[in-house]
């Protein structure tokens, strides 16, 4: 009597279970049967009027039943929640395609960038940055570096004057001074930095500029090394095929001097627009500290020697992200900034 | 300097088989640096010596003969239209291209096209025409180098031509013209004789320079002319020497053809002499009427103040005491190593001339052409300071060629006014101080071979090398490393890294300041602008800036490029605010833009430096408003460790900024900057369209206030309890006045506190606003109860309401 009843029930459960679309349905059905007021609850209130030699092998009847009953609803259940999933994933589909929302985040001046690149170089290779004035004594600009009045490399390098004794510094090499000055060494440096010439503005020409002025003064420091740390450098910023030529040239504050010249890094220096057919770029000015120049400062020049090299820091930037016109770095159009 | 290839191989024959690119690769490396080079016959080809043998009309056109050209070989028919070229012509001489051939360009002297023009044989008007007779134009040259050249016809050579031969290097055109970059240390480069010795030295080749003979008749240059000198200091030799009997006429071709190399146009025998030897000695040489010279006598001496004088251009220049000039015995006649003067100048009259070659103090020379403003190749050189031993060396030169050319009868001697020889430099030999310096191991006997080439002689007594006085750049042994270098060849020289003690790589705290400030700018969608430093004066009255203002006291520029760029700028505000305004005008839309811009205030004496200082500028217009910048302002110092909170007084006094929306910012009671929206009047000064906010942190302040050490503080354990007020203030009541009384009456337990709220209008009476704060509370220990905040409520509202705070429930 008892056993029929339950196997009708976990008959009509398994029928009802199977028939249920929607997890709130399978819930209802849950209830009705195993819920406090459920049939099957229904049926284990009736214990009580079975036989007491029979209540064990029902109670098992009863737990099989409902041991039977909850796995059916637990597979029902998962099936159905899968299947919701799928039809909310289906649903939920979005255009991948449609715009970003961006943060509008703002960019580094192509001129930082660069000299972000060279500091990292240097400052790894164990050299302090270092600044100095740009408003700046004619002694330090010219004098220490063995110009002296009257030199004709003062012509050249068309100097803002503020009055005989001050100047808009014309190059960085002024930092080099105030820094021998110091007295600590050895002495490894680098010196970001604006810098003035009086030319007029056009595509290839500013009368404002950055350059990074390097200094390196130790015991038995030669032009090997001034070689080596060039070469090192131009390889970290043109990339490790660069090819690197080191030229004689003059500069009043170095001897012997170099400009450097690296391979096209467009052409790999066959020669193209950005060479001008020659294969090579000049890259940079540098040289052994004239003696002289270390004197003026107090340095032993029987102990110490050093190297020091200069380098434009637009030339860089201008070369490196192939800008045509200099203007563009301080006319400051969003459209460019934002390329960088 | 250009000089051409050919004059240098007459020096140096042993470069004959060296190519233009290899000459000009090698003289690059050891350091006569070529910038360019241009051969003459690049485009010319199979262009041979014809003679015209007949002309005959052509049948068909009016404007065309019909020629026979011997062509050595053969003869070939040339039809041309060249109206020097007529019926009847016989026996000339000219260049002709031969059938398949290339010549450099048109003959109306037109740009030269890259690749020339080829040359093929064809019809014209139906009469065959095998190659083409040539004009100058058509050769690549022109009627200035080649004045025997007809205007438009074709050039006839001359009749020492030979029938059948080149007729390129019969006009000196199978030559290559260098330019180079000479730098300012190498005043002897600026000469042939100066190259051809770097050259020989580089190929290590044998150096043949002009050894000029003997000049001169048997009468003695004393008895035509004395020279004294005055400005010793100034005029460290002066040579003279006579030339009579002059017979002016033009120089032979050769002679042309080089000048032309170096760019210089022939005018007659001693002109072209005189501009000869200033290219290949480097030495200026000048030529006085001596029939004009008073007294004959030559004095060199410095002008009187104000003194006037008419230079052989024909312009009046007026001197100063610090101008020296060439006088006879009663007035100037040419201003010292300048110019010539009017009066004393070659005509074609001339019978009898003083020639003059000295040298002047270079610095001395530079000053005047400044001053005079009248720069000539004389003085280009003048100004370098020349090497007086080669003074006598060019007289001697140029005296040969006028004996050889026949231009004159040079009186016998010179008269040499020298007083103090230039001696030899010696220089200590320091063969391993050399190899120290460069990193090498270059050996003794390279060393000596090197000085060899280069005219260092080595004095084994002394060990001292001995420099030739043209070489005024070699003084220590750092230079003579260099010259070991040059011929050792810089490419030769290892590549090596620096040891010895370990340095460490650091930026300083101030830069680090910076790299953070544009980091933050970055994030906060502000782009890194830079503009100059330099601006005009007139950008005072632009921001509306008093006149009285400290601001208005610049450093000034004492030589300019313009009045827009005359001044160091005290603020920052209008590199910024012409930035945005470009932007603006471009149709940028949000355009976000940050400078980190030094400004320099200048010292109150005048021998000192400006202060220089860094002011963080930002500025933006499009979307935010005023407190979007305030964000930006508190984002960036909080990052640099500056927790506390910053006070804004309203009353910042900027009259660029708009009067009701500015603000001081301040910082633990300092002013650390400022921050506003552009007052209109200004915005329309800079034609900006839109509401413009900016915002100047001066970092000089900053910094010292900044820190990036960081602790950390454990997270909350207990709940915050919040309380909510919400009152009725004044309209012009600052919120800020609130925000104090919280701080000061809410103590330690005030975690934080937050205004949501604020509201003017309807329902609130004109002139008040509503504010509503949430103040959350919190203790470390334990969880707050309302016996803990109950009474700091009271006291907070207490302070509240005797402000005249109006405090509605909640």
């Amino acid at each position: 009597m008892m056993k029929e009843r339950l196997q009708e029930i976990r008959e009509r459960a398994l029928e009802q279970i199977n028939s249920t679309d929607s997890l709130e349905k399978l819930n209802e059905v849950r209830v009705s049967i195993l819920g406090k007021k459920g049939e099957l609850t229904e049926v284990l209130k009736g214990m009580k009027d079975v036989e007491p030699k029979d209540r064990p092998m029902v109670g098992q009847i009863v737990n099989e039943t409902r041991q039977a009953i909850e796995e059916v609803l637990e597979n029902a259940r998962k099936e159905l929640s899968e299947k919701m999933r799928e039809i909310q994933m289906k649903a939920e589909v979005i255009d991948v395609t449609l715009p970003a929302k961006k943060n509008n985040v703002g960019h580094s001046h192509p001129n930082t960038l660069a000299l972000e690149e060279i500091k990292k170089i240097f400052v790894g290779m164990g050299y302090e940055v270092v600044e100095g004035p740009e408003v700046e004594y004619d002694y330090y600009n010219f004098e220490a570096l063995n110009i002296p009045a009257n030199h004709p490399a003062k012509d050249e390098q068309d100097t803002f004057y503020i009055n005989d004794k001050i100047v808009l510094r014309t190059q960085t090499s002024s930092v080099q001074v105030r820094e021998m000055e110091k007295g600590k060494l050895p002495l490894r440096m680098i010196s970001p930095g604006r810098v003035y010439r009086a030319d007029e503005v056009d595509a290839t020409h500013s009368p404002c500029f950055h350059q990074v002025e390097g200094l390196v003064i130790d015991e038995n420091i030669t032009f090997a090394d001034l070689k080596g740390t060039l070469v090192e450098f131009a390889k970290e910023v043109f990339g490790p095929e660069t090819k690197v030529k080191f030229r004689p040239h003059h500069f009043p504050f170095t001897e012997p001097s170099a400009e450097m010249d690296v391979s096209c890094f467009k052409c790999g220096g066959k020669g193209c627009r950005m060479c001008k057919g020659e294969g090579w770029i000049e890259i940079l000015g540098c040289g052994m500290v004239h003696p002289h120049v270390l004197e003026m400062s107090g340095i032993d020049t029987d102990k110490y020697t050093g190297f020091a090299f200069g380098v434009g820091l637009e030339r860089i930037a201008l070369l490196k992200y192939e800008i045509d016109d200099m203007r563009l770095l301080y006319e400051n159009d969003a459209r460019f900034l934002k390329q960088f | 300097m250009n000089t051409s290839l050919n004059w240098i191989k007459a020096m140096v024959p042993g470069l004959d088989d060296v190519t233009d690119q290899q000459f000009r690769d090698a003289m690059t490396l050891s350091g006569t640096k070529v910038e360019c080079f241009t051969a003459y016959d690049k485009n010319l080809d199979k262009i041979v010596v014809g003679q015209i043998e007949s002309v005959e009309k052509h049948p068909d056109a009016d404007k065309l003969v019909i020629c026979q050209v011997n062509v050595g070989d053969s003869t070939v028919q040339i039809v041309t239209g060249a109206p020097n070229i007529e019926v009847g012509s016989k026996g000339q001489k000219v260049p002709v291209v031969l059938d398949g051939g290339r010549v450099a360009g048109g003959h109306d002297g037109s740009a030269l096209p890259e690749d020339g023009i080829k040359i093929k044989k064809g019809k014209l008007r139906g009469i065959e025409s095998c190659g083409m007779m040539c004009a100058i134009e058509e050769l690549g040259s022109s009627r200035e180098f080649y004045p025997d050249a007809p205007e438009n016809g074709i050039y006839i050579l001359g009749d020492d031509a030979v029938v059948g031969s080149d007729a390129v290097e019969y006009l000196g055109l199978n030559d290559t013209v260098f330019e180079y970059e000479i730098t300012n240390n190498r005043v002897d480069c600026y000469s042939v004789i100066g190259i051809a010795r770097e050259a020989a030295a580089t190929f290590n080749k044998p150096f043949n320079p002009p050894m000029p003979s003997k000049t001169g008749n048997s009468e003695d240059v004393n008895d035509y002319i004395s020279v004294d000198i005055e400005a010793k200091e100034l005029c460290p030799r002066y040579v003279a020497r006579v030339v009579k009997n002059i017979k002016l006429a033009p120089s032979p071709k050769w002679m042309q053809h080089r000048l032309m190399t170096a760019g210089i146009r022939p005018i007659n025998n001693i002109v072209d002499i005189t501009n000869y030897v200033m290219e290949e000695y480097g030495q200026p040489m000048h030529a006085y009427d001596y029939d004009q010279i008073a007294g004959k006598k030559i004095v060199v001496r410095t002008a009187a103040d104000g003194e006037k004088f008419v230079t052989l251009d024909g312009q009046e220049r007026i001197l100063n005491s610090s101008t020296l000039m060439i006088c006879d015995g009663e007035r100037a006649v040419g201003v010292a190593g300048v110019m010539g003067g009017e009066n004393s100048m070659i005509t074609d009259d001339v019978k009898t001339m003083l020639f003059e070659a000295a040298t002047f103090d270079g610095t001395n020379i530079r000053k005047t052409t400044k001053r005079i403003g009248l720069r000539t190749d004389a003085s280009g050189k003048f100004e370098k300071g020349l090497d007086p031993e080669n003074a006598m060396a060019a007289m001697d030169r140029a005296c040969q060629l006028i004996e050889e050319l026949g231009a004159g009868e040079v009186v016998g001697g010179a008269v040499d006014i020298y007083p103090v020889k230039k001696e030899c430099r010696r220089i200590v030999f320091e063969p391993e101080r050399v190899n120290k310096l460069l990193g090498t191991n270059v050996s003794v006997d390279d060393m000596m071979d090197y000085f060899k080439r280069l005219e260092i002689e080595y004095d084994k007594e002394s060990n001292e090398l001995i420099i030739p006085t043209f070489r005024q750049d070699l003084i220590r042994t750092a230079d003579i490393a260099e010259e070991v270098a040059r011929f050792y060849g810089y490419d030769n020289i290892p590549t090596t890294l620096p040891h010895g003690a370990t340095t460490m790589g650091k930026v300083s705290f101030k830069q680090t300041v910076k790299d953070v400030a544009g980091e933050i700018a970055q994030f906060c969608g502000f782009s890194q602008a830079m503009t100059y430093s330099f601006e005009s004066p007139k950008v005072f009255d632009k921001l509306k800036i008093a006149k009285d203002s400290p601001l208005r006291k610049t450093v000034v520029i004492s030589n300019p490029l313009g009045e827009d760029f005359s001044i160091m700028r005290t603020l920052p505000l209008n590199g910024m605010l012409t930035s945005l305004s470009t932007n603006y005008n471009r149709r940028n839309k949000n355009v976000k833009l940050y400078e980190l811009a030094t400004v320099y205030i200048p010292s109150d004496n005048e021998e000192e430096l400006p202060t220089e200082s860094v002011d963080f500028t930002l500025g933006f217009f499009g979307d935010g408003d005023f407190f979007t910048m305030k964000g930006v302002v508190e984002e960036f110092l909080e990052r640099i460790g500056m927790r506390n909170k910053p006070e804004y007084d309203p009353q910042a006094g900027k009259p660029y900024l708009h009067p009701g929306r500015q603000a001081n910012v301040i910082y633990d009671g300092t002013v650390i900057g400022y921050l506003g929206e552009v007052h209109p009047d200004v915005a329309d000064n800079y034609s900006l369209g839109e509401r413009t906010y900016i915002a100047v942190l001066d970092l000089s302040k900053i910094t010292p206030m900044a820190s990036f050490d960081r602790k950390y503080t454990g997270i909350a354990k207990f709940p915050a309890v919040t309380r909510d007020i919400s009152m009725v203030m004044p309209k012009d009541m600052l919120v800020g006045t609130v925000e104090k009384v919280i701080e000061k009456r809410g103590g330690k337990l005030v975690e934080s506190f937050k205004l949501f709220d604020i509201y003017e209008g309807e329902q609130i009476k004109a002139g008040f606003k509503s504010v509503a704060y949430s103040i959350s509370f919190r203790a470390n220990d334990r969880t707050l109860e309302d016996k803990d905040i109950a009474p700091i409520m009271e006291k907070i509202l207490n302070d509240l309401s005797e402000m005249g705070i109006e405090l509605r429930s909640n």
